[in-house]
């Protein structure tokens, strides 16, 4: 799992008001090539929740080059795209959990994929 | 899917796909130019406007990736999610570009407002009209399903949903289900004149108040790129309505061994491309590495 997808799971059992984002525990974090595309990396800026994106790349050992804050006309940086890149699209959490802020409910992460089935009482 | 028993009728989907359905429906090469012929005609219904970036988009009931790798292949990024651990296994050993989730559509999507630029299902979202435990409400579930859905597209995107309705009143279901969530549009039917080739698509804009788009008529066969001889205006056949108010291990699966280098890869890739079956084409991330960091 990228930290793309990351960016965009949420926990939605029954009754929870906030369940983004998810706490990452990581045990295993691989990492793969991806193609390079600032015109991709400009489209999905806006939409990630930042802070989100950063204490996931923490988690994930990959927030080197990452800002607390991005400045204006960063996403015009070769240098800041490609650190932002590799944190979005080349690391992936392979085994770890994942934790719902609100409940503690943990998410198991096995081979790349969340198990984000729910019990019969949380839905 | 054509005559017969309908899967939903034989088992829940997450029984129903297990290993060997999963590993039989990925390698039969009729299926996989069905799905990517059904998925190139979701993303043309999905009307992105052209000439953009890459999108983010949402796969329901991605299966073992087949839909997925159209979407790849059409330049897009994707997330999918499925309700069978053995699809999506295989999906992961067939090393989809995009990341997949084992999540029950029926029970909501699991993902938070407003960021994904549409989403396509393929053959899918017909499994929630039946209820397979007791427990199971299909009304309520496509009631969650839609809902959740509409909640996670950005403002003008679509949801454009191949499905294989068991008849008029299970479309009706589905289309009311979405309607009711505040999603305009409706049901789109290709060649409505054709057994054999009539598909259904829910054709779904989110803050649009937007009519489905016409459906394709004329001689399926000829109908490549919408210009059959029988491609004037189509028309909507049914219900357009209006709103009121790349992983694993060694490649091959089965983990283990790892460490299979990119000739080992390449001469496994030649032999399944001999024997006919589909196999991706090679690029600079064929058995590329992968580095363990943690
Ligand atoms: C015919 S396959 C299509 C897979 C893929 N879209 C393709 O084009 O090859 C239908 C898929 O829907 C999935 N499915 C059925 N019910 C589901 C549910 N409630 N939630 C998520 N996926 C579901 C099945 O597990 C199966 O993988």
């Amino acid at each position: 799992m990228k930290l793309l997808t990351h960016n965009m799971l949420a926990c939605t059992i029954k009754g929870v008001q906030n369940g983004f984002p998810l706490k990452i525990e990581a045990e295993e974090v691989v990492e793969r090539e991806a193609d390079f595309d600032p015109d991709f990396l400009r489209h999905i800026f806006p939409k990630l929740e930042w802070a989100a994106f950063l204490e996931g790349a923490r988690a994930l050992g990959c927030a080197e080059g990452l800002p607390d804050a991005v400045p204006e006309g960063a996403l015009e940086e070769e240098a800041f795209l490609r650190a932002f890149h590799h944190a979005l699209l080349e690391v992936h959490l392979e085994e770890g959990a994942l934790v719902c802020p609100e409940t503690g409910r943990r998410f198991i992460v096995s081979k790349g994929i969340p198990n984000m089935l729910l019990n019969e009482d949380e839905v | 899917m054509g005559k017969g028993e309908r899967p939903e009728h034989t088992a829940p989907p997450e029984i129903f796909y297990n290993e060997d359905e999963a590993r039989k429906y990925t390698t039969n090469s009729r299926m996989i130019s069905i799905q990517a012929s059904l998925t190139a005609r979701a993303l043309e219904l999905l009307a992105l406007p052209p000439g953009g970036p890459p999108r983010l988009l949402l796969d329901i009931g991605c299966g073992s990736g087949l839909s997925g790798e159209a979407l790849t292949e059409a330049g897009h990024a994707w997330v999918g999610l499925d309700i069978s651990p053995a699809m999506l296994d295989v999906a992961v050993d067939r090393e989809v570009e995009g990341d997949v989730l084992l999540s029950d559509m029926g029970q909501g999507v699991p993902l938070r407002a407003g960021a994904f630029d549409g989403a396509i299902s393929i053959s899918a979202v017909q499994w929630l009209c039946n209820a397979d435990r007791s427990s199971h409400d299909p009304r309520r579930r496509l009631r969650r399903f839609f809902q959740t859905l509409y909640a996670c597209l950005a403002r003008g995107a679509r949801a454009v949903l191949q499905v294989y309705p068991e008849n008029a009143a299970q479309a009706e279901m589905m289309v009311g289900a979405a309607m009711k969530v505040g999603f305009s549009g409706g049901l789109v039917v290709d060649y409505p004149h054709s057994t054999r080739a009539k598909k259904y698509f829910l054709v779904l804009m989110v803050g649009t108040g937007g009519a489905a788009p016409a459906g394709r008529e004329g001689d399926p066969d000829a109908d490549e790129e919408g210009g059959g001889p029988g491609a004037g205006p189509s028309t909507v056949a049914v219900a357009g309505r209006e709103r009121r108010g790349k992983r694993r291990g060694g490649p091959g699966g089965g983990g283990g061994g790892g460490g299979k280098d990119r000739a080992w890869v390449l001469k496994k890739k030649e032999k399944q491309r001999r024997k006919g079956n589909e196999v991706k084409p090679d690029s600079k991330y064929t058995a590329r590495k992968r580095r363990r960091l943690i």
